[in-house]
């Protein structure tokens, strides 16, 4: 019994279609009950008001849209090592949650700096970098699209996500250094984590749970769907024939 | 790989080459660009290194879709990767010549082009050497995406997506030791983190543009 039998197909359908409706249901209630704990029973920030509740979405979501393209990675080199075809179709599923999560992460990041910072968008290192992660996504998933053949398909995104990598973490340092030059006042970045208070810390633990959650009951459908649809397009293929 | 280099420098300065395509586009920037600001030099020469250095970035992605494109269809491509040259070599070649054709001469014009702009000449030399450092990246790295969408009919928006993304920790390297210089600041740091990466893709690109270009060529 070893990990890479849900290579097969046939099983992972099984054992996914087993686990989808328990990782939908905890990821409801952990995001409903962590949500509604964060926004009706915590108190409003002393500084920030009522937006502090924005926290609750906007953490979770970029937390989700780092780690999102992490799997993506680690299934692209299992893909390209092992030639798992659920591999792939896992990465191709996580990218279109991946690309949401960046953009719920940069609108509610918005709607937060709005009245906090007095500005929409402002070009600090962590906000560039979440649009560079964006623009890494809309890339990846483009070429998922624009390739006929799946397997070749495959081949080429992974090897665009594993190349991504080097150079997104590559901007990740060049925004740090490219804002440091710009204007030296930091005062934007806090470090959110670090000077949370526990009222809002464990409100928001729950819901980071509720998302990868979440993310995972997503992939795990978006991958299902991938299959039935490419195992689809064979039965009419054959049909045809 | 010498031949290859000296016969793809002899098509790209044919007419039609596309050897012309990026210069002028680059010229047609830093000729426009002072209409569009107004006439005032010291206003230029602020933004001057972010211009020629986004001059720089744009020409080159302009004649990226030509590294592999007519050489796919027309098949040569296939002869080369049935050759005795490994298509890493093939793939550092191509990027050189880009570069030989793009890169360098926009480098040996970027005095002229930042006096326009209101550069004063000892402060040229930082762009000078900033764009040396930086264009083999922005070469290596285009002809990377360039194998990416080498099979496909119109994969000109689509290598401009996947390259803009691969280009921005060169720019931003590039463009701060162009300015840091120019503002009279020390320029060591971004200058050899510049090298660094320019010689990164250099070192694992060609790879990347190998296997892809071999599942192109499937």
């Amino acid at each position: 019994m070893s990990f890479w039998e849900y290579a097969n197909p046939v099983k992972f359908l099984k054992l996914s279609g087993v686990l989808l409706p328990y990782f939908s249901i905890l990821a409801a209630i952990t995001i409903i009950a962590g949500i509604s704990w964060g926004f009706f029973f915590t108190p409003d920030d002393y500084k920030q008001g009522a937006t502090v509740k924005i926290l609750y979405v906007h953490v979770p979501s970029a937390f989700v849209a780092i780690n999102a393209w992490f799997m993506m990675l680690v299934a692209s080199i299992i893909w390209l090592v092992r030639r798992h075809h659920v591999s792939a179709l896992a990465a191709k599923a996580a990218a279109p949650i991946g690309i949401a999560m960046t953009i719920i992460g940069l609108v509610t990041g918005a709607l937060w700096g709005q009245p906090m910072w007095g500005t929409w968008w402002e070009w600090d290192p962590k906000l560039t970098s979440f649009l560079i992660l964006f623009l890494f996504y809309l890339g990846y998933i483009i070429l998922w699209a624009a390739v006929d053949d799946p397997d070749t398909a495959a081949d080429l995104t992974s090897v665009l996500c594993i190349v991504g990598s080097v150079f997104a973490v590559l901007s990740r340092y060049a925004t740090n250094f490219w804002n440091q030059g710009l204007h030296q006042d930091a005062s934007l970045s806090i470090d959110k984590e670090e000077h949370v208070a526990d009222v809002f810390y464990y409100p928001l633990i729950v819901v980071m749970a509720g998302f990868v959650l979440l993310f995972f009951a997503l992939v795990l459908l978006n991958t299902r769907s991938e299959i039935m649809k490419r195992r689809a397009g064979a039965i009419m293929a054959r049909s045809r024939i | 790989m010498i031949a290859l280099i000296i016969r793809d420098l002899k098509i790209s300065v044919r007419a039609g080459g596309g050897f012309g395509l990026s210069l002028a586009f680059f010229f047609i920037i830093v000729i426009f660009f002072p209409f569009a600001i107004g006439p005032d030099l010291d206003l230029l020469s602020k933004v001057a290194p972010g211009t020629l250095w986004l001059g720089a970035l744009l020409a080159c992605l302009l004649s990226l879709e030509r590294i592999f494109a007519l050489d796919f269809e027309d098949g040569t491509l296939d002869l080369l990767a049935t050759s005795s040259l490994p298509l890493e070599s093939v793939v550092i070649s191509k990027a050189l010549v880009h570069w030989l054709t793009t890169g360098l001469p926009l480098v040996l014009l970027t005095p002229f082009f930042g006096i326009l702009l209101g550069l004063q000449n000892n402060n040229i030399i930082f762009l000078i050497i900033s764009l040396i450092f930086g264009t083999p990246a922005l070469s290596i790295i285009g002809t990377f995406g360039a194998a990416l969408t080498a099979g496909m009919k119109r994969g000109g928006l689509l290598l401009s997506i996947l390259v803009l993304p691969l280009y921005i920790p060169t720019l931003i390297f590039g463009a701060e030791a162009a300015r840091r210089g120019i503002q009279g600041f020390e320029t060591q740091n971004s200058i050899l983190l510049l090298l660094g990466v320019s010689l990164l893709s250099w070192a694992i690109l060609p790879f990347a543009a190998a296997s892809v270009l071999r599942i192109n060529l499937r």
